[in-house]
């Protein structure tokens, strides 16, 4: 045992002494350094703005596969396209959230990206106790609005609308489903959309493509975003009952249905916030899909606003198809030609008003 | 020396210790004096006077008689093995700290080149670490204001008020001899009654607040009293049905939610209308600290929790029950009664703490309203030996540890899973006392309890 211990040290040593026998960087790098930084960002003739962003994540943290994902990868495009400072604090639960926000207003940011509506009274509370300081606030509204908050709204049953229609364009069963993890706002109107474009695959073509897991009220629900294993059980259920196209609307969880969809040898994936070809490329092959909520870009349009053109203002920014705020992901070449062709004219449609995405 | 190593597991067997004590002469009782006088420290000498009795012979071990004995010797370790405790993960946190740290990896890539670096980033990462810690729970001297510098301990307290309340009422339930998991639903349910009076009706001030505090005590008492009376009258385990009442009162909240009577007008959320203001903790220190009166009412508990447990009957009977149920029954006492008394209290005292948050710092209800309080407090209680002062000390300790979670994030740019590892660290070592005595080469504490008896 001892001598175990003994060798295994030694070989830890050896490895650690190894690694370790690179030469120093030379110590006069920093001007040097700048300069191939400004190079880079020159094309958008904006060397190292003088703003700092800091953004603060609810309970799911920045690894979430979600929305504190999304907007933390558009903080750190901003960070590196527009050379400005950033910072990011995780919560762990609510109590956390007040003194986070707080601590960014110390470090001296100019603007704050609180993510998830479980932020809106805290950024209220720290909005009106800091005029100066910007904030945004993804995915929720502050009641009453406050000069210094612009909400990030996204319109997702738009794309969703297009997802809707296009599962149900490829469906060999008649059926498709759909799941979500907690029945909140910006989950369900993932739902709304998938459904209103399921129905309105119908009525145009006199289809009768069945909707699982959401009928326009209540829904099947995994009532967790951690859980995995909840997601490949709410999938095998809607598998079980002949659906052969599911979108989980649950965050990481999601992922339990392309296990299950796997395991069932048929089916496909319709992923939701990302693309999930780009997140999960493994599952390439059952992947239909995905409807794109670019929350990201937001993030970065609203700070590029803000440090570069100096403007700010608490005007919600909405997420549309007009504006690519949503939008779908490529579809698989298992879409039918004449559905995939439509698409576009869908998404002309709803942009201009003529095709509504409310669920009748 | 040889004779106390081959039994460390069994702290109660009390004979057996005063046999070898005596055996071994004056060399040995000299060096355990260090721990006596370590647990004198937490003033709570005379408290061990029932327990220190239980474990005469002749009494069949049964397993819950082990459990019981491990809590009781994780409750009576030592103030130095508590601090001891602290030091080592704080020492193994920073070592984490280290291996966490880009620069310091980056240094060691060409260690052999210039070894400095490795040595300076190392201490770098440890410093600034550790600085913002204290710069984020305690005082913050780079601030421009005195009450900018003062705040970090605001916000200690602010955050260590739950965590008493809850810290306090387990710690009854672990001298009566009951392991209580509930805490975190009977958070749950208090704060659950304490809102539906804050947002739902509208009273005077000062009424209105008392009002909702009695909610949240009924609230926890009675999710409290439900494993109470189950245990009394079936036998029940409190673990088992605590733990199920914990998802059950969770998912109750959550189907509560969505209902439209808990949703904020033109809103879907699953968040209740902000509590009226008479409904909420007054901030004692101005708008500006987060401050509120729930702090002092915890302090309250806690010296109501020390008159009960050290001064009333009903405290005596609680702990003898803990000590040893059958000689309780025995004398007369009523252990069924006890059993429920001791959850009901425990689960309002639950309640309380879910006043400090949907009263105080997040007057609005949603599912993560309890946060990890309710497991938190179980580590709070057992670091705070289950006595109230230290309960309260232990909480604060908490709080500071809470409170640095944004400083260390924010100022050191550290996860904030180090924190984490710390406070994890730290149960880890309180809640094994042989390790941290064989770490520090510390004595195994034979006789602690005859001589603090």
């Amino acid at each position: 045992m001892k001598n175990a211990i003994r060798i295994g040290a030694v070989v830890a040593a050896s490895a650690l002494a190894l690694a370790a026998c690179s030469s120093a960087p030379e110590e006069t790098t920093s001007p040097e350094s700048t300069g191939a930084a400004t190079s880079e960002t020159s094309e958008s003739a904006m060397a190292s703005v003088d703003y700092k962003a800091c953004m603060v994540s609810d309970a799911g943290g920045f690894d979430d596969k979600s929305f504190n994902q999304s907007g933390y990868e558009g903080l750190e495009r901003a960070e590196s396209e527009l050379g400005i400072e950033i910072n990011t604090a995780e919560s762990k639960d609510e109590n956390d959230f007040g003194p986070n926000i707080d601590a960014m207003v110390a470090d001296g940011c100019d603007m704050i990206i609180t993510v998830g509506f479980l932020l809106a009274d805290a950024t209220a509370t720290a909005a009106a106790a800091n005029p100066d300081v910007n904030f945004a606030l993804i995915d929720s509204t502050v009641d009453p609005a406050a000069d210094n908050v612009k909400p990030i709204l996204f319109e997702t049953d738009q794309a969703a609308f297009l997802a809707g229609y296009v599962a149900a364009g490829t469906s060999e069963s008649g059926t498709i489903g759909t799941f979500g993890g907690v029945n909140i706002p910006p989950v369900t109107i993932f739902m709304n959309g998938y459904l209103a474009g399921a129905n309105y695959f119908n009525e145009e073509t006199g289809g009768d493509v069945k909707v699982l897991g959401w009928d326009g009220e209540t829904g099947s629900f995994t009532d967790t975003f951690d859980d995995v294993t909840k997601g490949q059980t709410a999938a095998k259920g809607e598998l079980d009952q002949g659906a052969d196209i599911i979108m989980p609307v649950a965050g990481p969880v999601g992922g339990g249905a392309q296990v299950a969809i796997q395991d069932n040898g048929s089916g496909w994936f319709i992923g939701v916030d990302q693309d999930w070809t780009k997140t999960t490329p493994d599952y390439t092959d059952i992947i239909l899909t995905s409807v794109l909520k670019n929350i990201g870009n937001a993030v970065f349009d609203v700070i590029q606003a803000a440090s570069v053109d100096g403007s700010f203002d608490s005007t919600p920014y909405e997420g549309t198809l007009e504006n690519d705020g949503v939008g779908l992901a490529e579809l698989n070449a298992a879409v039918p030609a004449d559905v995939a062709g439509a698409v576009d004219g869908l998404k002309a449609g709803i942009i201009d008003g003529s095709i509504s995405v409310a669920v009748n | 020396m040889s004779d106390d190593d081959k039994n460390p597991t069994t702290p109660d067997a009390s004979q057996d210790g005063e046999s070898s004590a005596s055996a071994d002469g004056t060399k040995k009782a000299a060096e355990s004096s260090v721990l006596v006088g370590g647990s004198d420290d937490g003033g709570d000498a005379p408290t061990s006077a029932v327990t220190g009795e239980s474990g005469e012979g002749g009494e069949p071990t049964t397993r819950s008689e082990d459990a019981r004995s491990m809590l009781r010797q994780i409750t009576e370790s030592s103030t130095l093995v508590v601090i001891l405790a602290i030091l080592a993960s704080l020492v193994i946190g920073g070592i984490l700290i280290i291996l966490a740290s880009e620069e310091v990896r980056t240094a060691a890539g060409y260690f052999f080149s210039r070894p400095a670096d490795t040595f300076s980033a190392m201490w770098d990462s440890v410093s600034s670490a550790y600085s913002a810690m204290w710069k984020g729970a305690f005082f913050n001297a780079d601030a421009d204001t005195f009450a900018a510098k003062v705040r970090p301990f605001i916000n200690t307290l602010t955050m260590a008020t739950p965590l008493i309340f809850a810290g306090l009422g387990l710690g009854i339930g672990f001298r009566a001899g009951l392991f209580n998991i509930g805490a975190q639903g009977q958070i749950i349910m208090g704060a659950t009654v304490g809102a539906m009076v804050g947002f739902m009706w509208h009273l005077p001030v000062g009424l209105h607040l008392l009002v909702a505090i009695l909610g949240c005590i009924l609230g926890g008492a009675m999710w409290g009293f439900i494993p109470g009376i189950l245990k009394a009258k079936t036998g029940a385990h409190e673990v088992i049905t605590t733990i199920m009442l914990n998802y059950i009162a969770l998912n109750l909240l959550a189907y509560l939610l969505t209902l439209d009577a808990f949703q904020r007008p033109d809103s879907d959320n699953p968040q209740t209308p902000i509590l009226d203001a008479n409904a909420q903790y007054p901030h004692v220190l101005g708008e500006s600290f987060p401050l509120h009166l729930g702090f002092f009412v915890a302090l309250l508990a806690a010296w109501g929790v020390w008159w009960l447990m050290e001064r009333s009957t009903l405290g005596f009977q609680f702990r003898a029950v803990g000590a040893n149920p059958s000689a309780s029954r025995t004398a007369g006492m009523s252990v069924s009664k006890s059993t429920v008394l001791v959850m009901v209290i425990a689960g309002g005292l639950a309640g309380l703490a879910g006043s400090a948050q949907v009263l105080g710092t997040q007057p609005s209800l949603t599912t993560g309203i309890a946060a990890s309080i309710g497991f938190d407090a179980i580590t709070v209680a057992l670091l705070g030996r289950s006595r109230p002062l230290g309960i309260v000390f232990a909480a604060i300790l908490f709080g500071g540890l809470k409170a640095s979670g944004p400083a260390l994030q924010v100022q050191a740019g550290l996860p904030i899973d180090i924190v984490l590892v710390v406070q994890s660290l730290i149960v880890l070592f309180i809640a094994a006392p042989p390790l941290v005595r064989f770490l520090f080469r510390l004595p195994t504490p034979k006789h602690e309890k005859e001589v603090t008896v």
